[in-house]
């Protein structure tokens, strides 16, 4: 390699390392306000005051959904296991929308520690399989794949 | 200077290096790949088919999703080339700049275009199955967010290097813009495992088991190595092009016009 190139070679890799770690170190301290959504556990490890908004997310916990009787109010419990909050929405849940489904809720808390929903997305987990493969883990007693994605 | 080291080297190369050589000479490149396009295209017509024929009709419907889930042998390989084409182009940027390869300039600039152009077929069938799917078509997650800077990173890099008249200059302005632009690569990649994003994570992995049925895996496998074809059937045709404008008034083009027109 001539001098030149090794010269150029040096030059460029020193670039290289100088972007990597600026961009290491922006990442690092902008890592709170990267994160897309909130998990019950981390709201009770750090509060966020009631009337400020923020995302929610985690599995709607089986068993908890509960629709109104006239108009689209829908009230049902996000879990991520060992924290949960109760979650009101009114409006039209998408399509992936069920028990055991990974929820994206954005809303704010109200006082009594109830989280109203002014919209909900549903997360897809990474898991692909005809209707048949999901039949026979269900029913060889596997969790439904829907709850253990995330 | 490839018949420098030619000459330096002693003369019996292994046949790959002399091959590597040789595809830096203009009119042996030219010539090489004028023949080489029309298979590239013809594997990348028949690997297509098959894939989207096999995803299209043969695979079954999503337990969860039905057939929606179709778009992914769209969505993934483009997904997929967007980073690859963009890591293509940093490295041949990186050797456009150390060894000065005029071969490596065009061919990391005509890789832009192409990789634009998956980004953005990622990030709209991306959009169109987040509809039905999640409830929307677009929002500021980590993993969105990083693919569309992915796409303006293609179009910085294209706009620079169209914004400097002398080419040799432009393309290294624009290569070193590439290949800072790396950094955004491990952020996509990663971007899914560090941050909580509404993006689900990856369906396959290399070193652990794919959560895809077989069934479902094939077709995109191979939708995935079909798009490849595609990229090098582009990209060469699009370095021929570049290269006979450079050298419009070299005589190798002259010649070639010259029995062309005989």
């Amino acid at each position: 390699m001539t001098p030149t190139r090794k010269r150029r070679l040096i030059a460029l890799l020193l670039i290289l390392a100088g972007v990597g770690v600026a961009s290491t170190v922006a990442f690092y301290s902008l890592q709170e306000n990267m994160l897309y959504f909130q998990s019950p556990s981390d709201l009770s490890m750090q509060p966020i005051p009631p009337g400020r908004q923020f995302r929610l997310g985690g599995l709607v916990k089986p068993g908890t959904v509960t629709r109104a009787q006239d108009g689209l109010a829908t009230r049902f419990v996000v879990t991520d296991g060992p924290k949960d909050v109760t979650v009101e929405y009114v409006g039209i849940l998408p399509d992936l929308f069920r028990e055991g489904q990974g929820v994206i809720a954005r809303g704010a808390l109200d006082g009594s520690g109830l989280f109203a929903a002014s919209e909900v997305l549903a997360k897809h987990d990474e898991n692909y399989m005809p209707p048949e493969v999901a039949d026979a883990l269900e029913k060889s007693g596997h969790v439904s794949p829907t709850a253990d994605g995330g | 200077m490839n018949t420098n080291i030619a000459v330096k080297d002693k003369p019996r190369k292994n046949a790959l290096v002399m091959f590597i050589h040789k595809m830096g000479s203009p009119p042996w490149f030219y010539d090489f790949t004028g023949k080489l396009i029309p298979w590239i295209w013809l594997i990348f017509g028949v690997l297509t088919s098959w894939g989207l024929y096999l995803g299209l009709v043969k695979a079954p419907a999503d337990y969860l999703q039905g057939e929606s889930f179709r778009i992914m042998y769209i969505h993934v390989p483009s997904a997929w080339m967007s980073m690859l084409i963009y890591t293509s182009m940093a490295v041949m940027g990186f050797i456009a700049l150390v060894w000065r390869v005029r071969m490596m300039e065009i061919l990391a600039m005509s890789s832009a275009p192409v990789g634009a152009a998956f980004t953005l077929v990622a990030l709209v069938t991306g959009s169109l199955w987040g509809r039905p799917t999640w409830g929307t078509y677009w929002v500021w997650d980590a993993r969105l967010t990083s693919e569309l800077v992915l796409l303006f990173l293609y179009l910085g890099v294209m706009g620079l290097y169209s914004a400097i008249d002398e080419p040799r200059k432009a393309a290294r302005a624009a290569c070193l813009l590439a290949l800072v632009g790396a950094v955004n690569l491990p952020i996509i990649h990663y971007s899914v495992k560090w941050w909580n994003t509404l993006h689900q994570g990856s369906s396959i992995s290399l070193t652990g088991g794919s959560n895809i049925d077989p069934s479902m895996l094939w077709p995109l496998l191979i939708m995935a190595i079909a798009v490849k074809f595609y990229y090098a059937a582009n990209l060469l045709t699009r370095a021929r092009v570049r290269l006979l404008e450079q050298d419009l008034r070299k005589g190798w083009v002259q010649n070639l016009v010259r029995e062309r027109s005989k």
